[in-house]
């Protein structure tokens, strides 16, 4: 007999057992999320699921929704064509840090600033884990990875305040241990209406953890609980990622502005005349013979 | 049933104050051994130390968790949500089935 997980109604079965490694966060980032999307409520046919390319790319292959894997840091500007083409869609980009803040961070700041109604979680694990760990826009200054062995000399992006600034409407930061919080905070950012970011941080054992001597994924989630600190509502400014330092997690901006669509609505009404409205059913029947 | 020892764990919640009236759910934990790759989220987490890592391996080489501690459970799901591998699930056993025997 098959033994089933009660999740596997919603993954591709065919294609478990994932490509992750042992100790990877990003299963459990995938769980979460597929728990909070159960609990929402939402119909599974007005869902999608977008992904880029990376370790966290693989999302959209294993998740039985109708999900697209686009090319390397395109999912955004799929997903802004998803929205407005059928905006009854409930649009999800579920993508990784090199994928959504290197290659694809134009789309991002731009989609955040035009506040398009999707929800964006970006899995972040400090590097490019798939093509073998070099360093990205958000590798913490002095971590080693392939490409800088010295230790890295840039500054990296925070990207709660890079969402925020942006203009998004909710941003949290969240760890991969955090597993209840942040079911319950990808929760809120898929009911809430406009651009909404939740970042998970993850482990890499295998490549950044490798690198900077953190031991296994389970040692890595165990400095997590060490590390951690939840501030609700905290200057997204302030919680850059420092090395030796604390990573602050929870909420940072919930806030209300109009989406893009509302503006447009708005800003067409009454343009081209009285707004086209449906036939009613008696006018589209065929009349008999006899009137 | 065993008692979970939290001596040498820190303790990070407190005793209910209505902890004589409550009844406490019992949980049966389920493992799809096959899709384990040994990270031992779940044997670390368990807040109250169900699981253990067996001796056996799978056939990828991984060493799976075994419930070693099965009557603890209370089917608090966290090992639902930590497993990156959809490979752990416990289910709630209705408090009728436990007073006939259990399942």
């Amino acid at each position: 007999m098959i033994e089933r997980h009660p999740m596997d109604q919603l993954l591709r079965e065919d294609r478990i057992p994932h490509i992750w490694c042992s100790g990877c966060g990003l299963g459990t980032s995938l769980t979460a999320f597929m728990s909070a999307l159960q609990d929402t409520g939402i119909s599974l046919d007005n869902v999608s699921v977008v992904s880029g390319i990376g370790c966290t790319g693989r999302v959209a292959g294993y998740v039985k929704l109708d999900s697209f894997h686009t090319t390397h840091g395109r999912p955004i500007p799929f997903a802004v064509g998803l929205h407005l083409a059928n905006p009854s869609l409930k649009v999800v980009v579920f993508s990784g840090d090199g994928d959504l803040i290197a290659i694809g961070g134009n789309h991002f700041i731009h989609s955040a600033r035009r506040n398009l109604d999707m929800t964006i979680i970006c899995v972040n694990n400090f590097n490019y884990g798939m093509t073998g760990g070099q360093g990205g826009p958000t590798t913490p200054i002095g971590a080693k990875t392939s490409t800088t062995p010295y230790g890295n000399f840039e500054f990296p992006f925070n990207i709660p305040h890079l969402a925020a600034a942006s203009g998004a409407t909710y941003v949290a930061r969240w760890t991969a241990l955090d597993a209840r919080r942040l079911r319950k905070s990808i929760h809120e950012a898929l009911m809430k209406r406009g651009f909404s970011v939740v970042e998970i941080i993850s482990p890499c054992p295998t490549l950044f953890g490798r690198f900077n001597r953190q031991g296994t994924g389970l040692d890595i989630l165990n400095s997590y609980r060490e590390q951690t600190v939840i501030q609700h509502g905290a200057d997204p400014a302030k919680v850059g990622i420092e090395p030796g330092g604390k990573i602050i997690v929870g909420k940072f901006v919930d806030i209300e502005r109009p989406t893009f669509l509302d503006v447009v609505n708005q800003g067409l009404k009454g343009k081209f005349g009285p707004p086209v409205e449906k036939p009613r059913a008696e006018e589209l029947a065929i009349p008999s013979v006899d009137e | 049933m065993k008692e979970p020892s939290t001596a040498e764990k820190p303790k990070f919640w407190r005793k209910p104050l209505d902890a004589d009236r409550l009844q406490v759910p019992k949980g049966k934990v389920h493992i799809i051994k096959e899709r384990c790759k040994g990270c031992g989220f779940c044997i670390e987490y368990c807040p109250r130390d169900v699981l253990g890592l067996s001796d056996e391996f799978n056939s990828k080489g991984y060493h799976f968790p075994v419930a070693v501690n099965e009557d603890a459970c209370v089917s608090c799901k966290l090992c639902d949500l930590l497993c990156p591998e959809f490979a752990i699930y416990s289910e709630t056993i209705e408090q009728e089935e436990v007073e006939k025997g259990g399942k």
